[in-house]
């Protein structure tokens, strides 16, 4: 323990003084100690937030009302995506309906970088040139904008797209939540306009029987 | 004439101002931390692109494990006085007739996430061997005719109003039971969800742009 040691003054002589001893503490462990919990603390406080997907449905009760109100979209801007067993993927453009056969074909593909990402960036191209292009100047430092300057101007060229895809997501009974999961990030990284998650249909049940494995 | 040698000195810093500087540090990284809570299940969350961090306060959590069970957590709210979780279990128990004791409100106030039928909240909550504890966490249950969760969701949606909603669900489980909790959500007007994943970093730049057919 560190103690006070007074000098004593004023006695000269015979008596032995007590030796001299430091009265400081070597506060090095505890510095390393200190050091080593800051780090610790502040890493763990950055990285155990989690982080949140945020998807807004459609409101269930609008649907009475569906045929009046909901907006007609052209067949070919529609990317139909059906996700089923063992993370699959299979697409087909257009509508699927059993009155004007033939069906259209299911075509199979994957979660990879050449798959649908390719897909929908093909048929996503105008818009997400545009948002690129954006994003590029920003970083270049062509255009000086705020993060929210930022945001907002990609939602209106999203609400201003006209030709992209209208992409409809559909999971089979087997599909697992990480595809969906999976397929929204799609969308996120395509900057998709506009995607929808819908229900499958028995028409499109009965094409995925028949769909190459 | 020998020289004269100074006294040879260990140069000595004075460290007293740094390790005041650092106990501050200290002492309020360790009060502003929150620490995650023990979560009833193990869940490993899917991965996307989404930077968006979930708010800390005012969320419901639906769990939703790989083996099916699912599970119900709410905060306490913002503010330290509200005191959300014993309201919500007040208002459970009235629903279900089941008389909770004082003590009993203020220890569920304090816990996270859980997973049981009502009937087995009161033993829960008197268990304290944690072993014994888990074995009761058989999972919300959601079926037609004695929805539970429907009902966690109402009354949490009625104590505290502004509360957002999150699904945790492990990427194994299948879309059909989330589509469930999904459907659930909606027909008690809730239709906007936050689906916790874990970050990845992932970048589309315009040369990914496949080459354009003619």
């Amino acid at each position: 323990m560190a103690e006070i040691i007074q000098e004593e003054k004023g006695k000269k002589g015979g008596k032995r003084r007590p030796k001299k001893q430091s009265t400081r503490i070597d506060m090095t462990p505890m510095v390393d100690l200190m050091c080593l919990l800051i780090t610790f603390f502040m890493l763990t406080t950055a990285f155990s937030k989690a982080k949140v997907m945020v998807i807004t449905m459609p409101d269930k009760e609008n649907k009475d009302d569906k045929d009046k109100n909901q907006p007609q979209i052209a067949a070919f801007r529609t990317l139909n995506i059906i996700l089923s067993e063992g993370n699959k993927v299979y697409y087909y453009i257009g509508m699927a309906d059993p009155k004007k056969p033939p069906l259209p074909a299911l075509i199979k593909t994957d979660f990879s970088k050449d798959g649908i990402r390719k897909i929908l960036l093909d048929k996503n191209r105008d818009l997400f040139t545009k948002i690129a292009e954006y994003r590029d100047k920003r970083v270049t430092g062509k255009i000086v904008v705020a993060d929210t300057t930022l945001d907002s101007e990609i939602k209106k060229m999203k609400r201003d797209d006209k030709k992209g895809p209208i992409v409809l997501i559909k999971a089979d009974e087997k599909a697992k939540y990480k595809d969906i999961v999976n397929i929204i990030d799609e969308m996120a990284i395509c900057n998709i306009a506009s995607y929808a998650i819908v229900d499958i249909n028995s028409v499109e049940k009965d094409m995925l029987k028949n769909a190459p494995k | 004439m020998p020289k004269i040698k100074p006294p040879v000195r260990t140069p000595h810093i004075d460290m007293t101002p740094m390790v005041d500087l650092f106990s501050v540090l200290l002492i309020f990284l360790l009060l502003t931390a929150s620490f995650r809570p023990q979560e009833a299940a193990v869940i490993t969350t899917p991965q996307s692109i989404s930077e968006k961090t979930a708010p800390d306060a005012d969320l419901m959590t639906i769990f939703v494990a790989k083996d099916g069970k699912v599970y119900f957590n709410i905060d306490n709210g913002r503010d330290t006085s509200t005191h959300f979780r014993s309201k919500l279990l007040e208002k459970i128990g009235e629903q279900y007739k089941i008389k909770f004791t004082k003590a009993e409100i203020a220890k569920f106030g304090t816990m996270s996430s859980f997973g049981l039928p009502i009937k087995d909240l009161k033993t829960w909550l008197n268990t304290k061997e944690s072993k014994d504890k888990d074995k009761l966490q058989t999972g919300i249950p959601m079926d037609s005719t004695d929805n539970q969760l429907a009902w966690w969701v109402r009354e949490a949606r009625l104590t505290n109003v502004g509360a957002e909603v999150a699904i945790k669900g492990d990427a194994d489980t299948d879309y059909k039971l989330v589509k469930k909790v999904m459907d659930l959500l909606q027909d008690n007007k809730v239709n906007k969800f936050n689906l916790v994943t874990n970050l990845q970093h992932q970048e589309v730049t315009l040369k990914d742009l496949p080459p354009a057919a003619k």
